[in-house]
């Protein structure tokens, strides 16, 4: 039990970082897609993390890491088919080029 | 008395008729002519009759003879109530004075309006006429059985305005025109002191009804006359003499006389309206209605101020108008000269104290001067609508009803005994003996005056021959010589209106409907002065108006042959000069001219009295009118338009800084930012999804940090 906990918190804040920035910055609609993939796995890594070093009796965490990792796999599935929906209308995944919400 | 009551209550309905009757007319159609004439008769034959019956009342009251109380019935009612306490109130009243008036007013009137048929026939503006007539009616019977000076002065007004209309009937003619605005602005001067005298008898009583029993104004009368007027007058005298300048403008008394010959320019039953029986009467009605005022303070049959004021107003108007008379030509003007001089008699015998004696005057009067206007207009009429004596002549063959009449009529006025007008003269001469033997001399000489211009006019009516001829021959030559369009207009018109279908330019006798009432007032002016003889019982009208009042004794018969003599003596001269010798032709000089010189043409001229009013008090006024025209134009317009100027000044500066610039300027500011600022946060929306998300984040991570920050506290 060498590693501490503050350890598996920096990492996920760092794999957090990494994949705010993917969202923010890259403009491929599918890169955008895996950094909130990013993002997802450092939540569920905390998760995992603080049940592991607060031991908490229950399997609560675990199964709610399960279902995050089975919803985020339904989400992506989702954001995909939509990405390609995108892609079929504009020729492209570029999202900056998706403004019709412009006010 | 409880009968005197009832009829007392019932005193509204005199007047009320020719009031609804004029209501009527004057809705109707210039096309209703029957319809007007025969309102305006019935409904004063239905005032007639109650006016008959109350007068009846009034002397069954009498119970026959020995009573010291004159019989009274009021019957007042609030009319407006102000204030907490205060109330206005109307009343009427019923007392022989009043039954007397009321029973001459409706009688005399109905005459006159019956001859009015005749007279006015030919007027296109027949049905307003009767209207007019109805109203005048209905304002003076208003007038004598009010109990109210309020009451009293709605009526006196309405028949100034009713006399101002009637005057000015024909007021396509500038000369009427200018008789009625000058009738009407002559009685107004009077009648500024006689509202004066009623504010300060409101002033003074506290109230307006005349008799109220007990706290009438005139029941307090002698209270008033123990508190210090002004001058040589108590309050009561003060007041009395207020009210008589009143009296002073509506019966014609020097120096508010000039109205009345003007008066002559509205058609002669008019005339005859205004100079006997309503108008002139209402004046000297007035001052009997207010005697208890005029003697208040005087010991039995004694004299006060005020009355010898009235007294010396009255003398002087009667020989100064009778001196008139004798110098005019016009066939109306002698009588309405004469008839301000009988009012004059009838004044100075209220001013001598003799209540009675000027009533009955003015109630004898009122018959034969009726009868001579009617009479007159006869001749109008009959002539063509000539009016000038000297153009007449001989009628006398041609209308010998009208002659007849005329001369009952003239024997009357020239106190010819046994006429009406000799017993009332004589009565007023005698009150008059009483109390001063100067005025008596003068009023002997006005009834020589009298008898004598009288004479003058029916010998150049009635005798000679007839002068009309020339008439129409000067009339013709005048129209070749000027062609004056308006001149042939009117002359036309006149021919129009005579339309009485004659041929020839002969004189004519007047239909019935004309001379009927003119024959029905010749035998009331023969048997009416009966009851006022000193012989018969005492003298009936005195016991009757005034029982128990201070009737001076002795002098009668020094009085009444004189007053006969003098009578006598003013036709003898009158046949002398006019009679014997008629005038042969219209042109001819007066034969007075000659002998009194510069002393006729001033008599012509009613001693320039119009002139003397013309070159001072108009020219003052008309001066004074031009001064404040000035100081309106400079002062008043000036100071107007600065504030007018500064005003839209102000305006202008409020328009420019205020409005535009603050309101405008600050309204469109703000749209512009709120438009602007809209157009910079619409900007947010920029649709780009990582944007938002890029806020999001942001917000987030700025949250986080506060909670940090909170956390370590």
């Amino acid at each position: 039990m060498s590693i501490p906990l503050g350890h598996y918190l920096i990492l996920s804040g760092i794999l957090f970082a990494i994949g705010l920035c993917g969202a923010l910055t890259r403009k491929n609609a599918i890169i955008v897609l895996i950094a909130i993939e990013v993002m997802f796995n450092a939540g569920i890594l905390n998760l995992i993390a603080f049940w592991h070093y607060k031991q908490f009796a229950a399997l609560t965490a675990q199964m709610f890491a399960i279902f995050a990792i089975s919803i985020a796999a339904a989400e992506s599935a989702v954001g995909l088919a939509l990405v390609i929906a995108i892609y079929r209308h504009y020729r492209s995944v570029d999202v900056d080029e998706m403004k019709s919400l412009k006010g | 008395m409880e009968q005197l009551q009832h009829l007392a209550a019932q005193q509204w309905l005199i007047p009320f008729f020719p009031l609804l009757a004029a209501a009527i007319q004057s809705l109707l159609k210039r096309e209703q002519r029957k319809l007007s004439a025969g309102l305006a008769i019935g409904a004063l034959s239905l005032s007639c009759f109650v006016a008959l019956r109350a007068f009846w009342g009034t002397m069954d009251g009498g119970h026959g003879g020995e009573h010291h109380e004159v019989e009274r019935a009021i019957w007042n009612f609030t009319w407006l109530k102000y204030g907490y306490n205060g109330s206005l109130d109307i009343g009427f009243i019923l007392d022989p004075l009043t039954a007397g008036m009321a029973a001459m007013v409706t009688f005399v009137g109905l005459m006159i309006f019956i001859n009015a048929t005749g007279y006015m026939a030919e007027d296109e503006n027949f049905t307003r006429f009767f209207c007019f007539m109805s109203l005048f009616a209905a304002a003076m019977l208003g007038l004598v059985v009010a109990n109210n000076l309020l009451l009293f002065f709605i009526c006196w007004e309405l028949v100034g305005l009713c006399s101002y209309l009637l005057i000015g009937f024909w007021f396509f003619k500038p000369s009427a025109a200018a008789a009625m605005k000058k009738a009407f602005i002559t009685t107004r001067i009077g009648d500024i002191g006689f509202f004066l005298g009623i504010l300060t008898l409101y002033w003074q009583t506290g109230t307006l009804n005349l008799y109220d029993h007990g706290r009438g104004a005139l029941e307090q009368a002698d209270k008033l006359a123990q508190i210090g007027g002004w001058w040589i007058f108590s309050m009561a005298g003060l007041i009395a003499v207020l009210l008589f300048f009143g009296a002073m403008g509506k019966s014609a008394q020097f120096p508010l006389h000039v109205w009345l010959p003007d008066a002559m320019e509205g058609p002669t039953p008019v005339s005859a309206l205004i100079h006997a029986a309503t108008m002139v009467a209402a004046g000297v009605f007035m001052v009997g209605r207010m005697f208890p005022l005029f003697t208040a303070g005087a010991v039995e049959g004694g004299s006060t101020p005020a009355l010898d004021f009235v007294m010396w107003i009255g003398c002087f108007t009667a020989v100064f108008s009778a001196t008139i008379a004798v110098g005019q030509f016009d066939i109306k003007r002698v009588l309405a000269y004469s008839t301000c001089s009988q009012l004059g008699y009838m004044v100075m015998a209220l001013g001598a104290g003799g209540l009675v004696a000027g009533q009955f005057h003015l109630l004898t009067h009122a018959f034969f001067k009726a009868l001579l206007f009617l009479g007159a207009g006869s001749v109008i009429i009959g002539t063509h609508h000539e009016q000038d004596m000297r153009k007449m002549g001989g009628l006398r063959k041609y209308m010998p009803i009208t002659f007849a009449c005329y001369m009952v009529g003239m024997l009357a006025l020239s106190g010819v005994p046994p006429f009406a007008g000799f017993f009332s003269k004589d009565e007023v001469l005698l009150v008059t003996y009483h109390r001063s033997k100067l005025a008596w001399g003068l009023a002997t000489f006005a009834a020589f005056l009298t008898a004598f211009y009288m004479t003058r006019q029916i010998c150049m009516v009635f005798f000679g021959k007839w002068r009309g001829g020339e008439r129409e021959g000067e009339h013709e030559k005048e129209h070749e010589a000027k062609h004056e369009h308006e001149q042939e207009k009117e002359h036309e018109k006149q021919h129009e209106e005579d339309g009485h279908g004659h041929g020839d330019h002969e004189p004519h006798e007047i239909p019935w409907n004309m001379w009927m009432p003119i024959a029905v007032l010749s035998v009331f002016a023969v048997v009416l002065g009966f009851f006022g003889t000193p012989f018969i019982g005492g003298n009936l009208f005195h016991r009757y108006v005034a029982p128990g009042e201070y009737m001076p004794e002795g002098g009668t018969g020094t009085v009444m042959v004189l007053s006969i003599a003098v009578g006598a003596l003013g036709i003898l001269f009158g046949c002398l000069i006019y009679g014997r010798k008629p005038m042969e032709h219209a042109d001819e000089p007066d034969p007075l001219a000659k002998p009194l010189g510069g002393l006729f043409t001033c008599l012509n001229r009613k001693w320039y009295i119009d002139e003397l009013y013309e070159a001072t008090i108009i020219r003052l006024t008309m001066a004074c009118g031009v001064l404040f025209r000035l100081i309106d134009e400079l002062v008043i317009d000036g100071i107007l338009h600065t504030i007018v100027w500064l005003t839209r000044a102000i305006s202008q500066f409020f328009r420019w800084v205020g409005d535009e610039f603050f309101i405008n300027g600050g309204f469109d500011t703000a749209c512009d930012s709120v438009r602007d600022s809209g157009g910079l946060l619409s900007r947010l929306q920029n649709g780009r999804v990582q944007n938002y998300f890029r806020v999001l984040s942001i917000g987030a991570a700025v949250l986080l940090v506060i909670y940090f920050l909170k956390l370590n506290q």
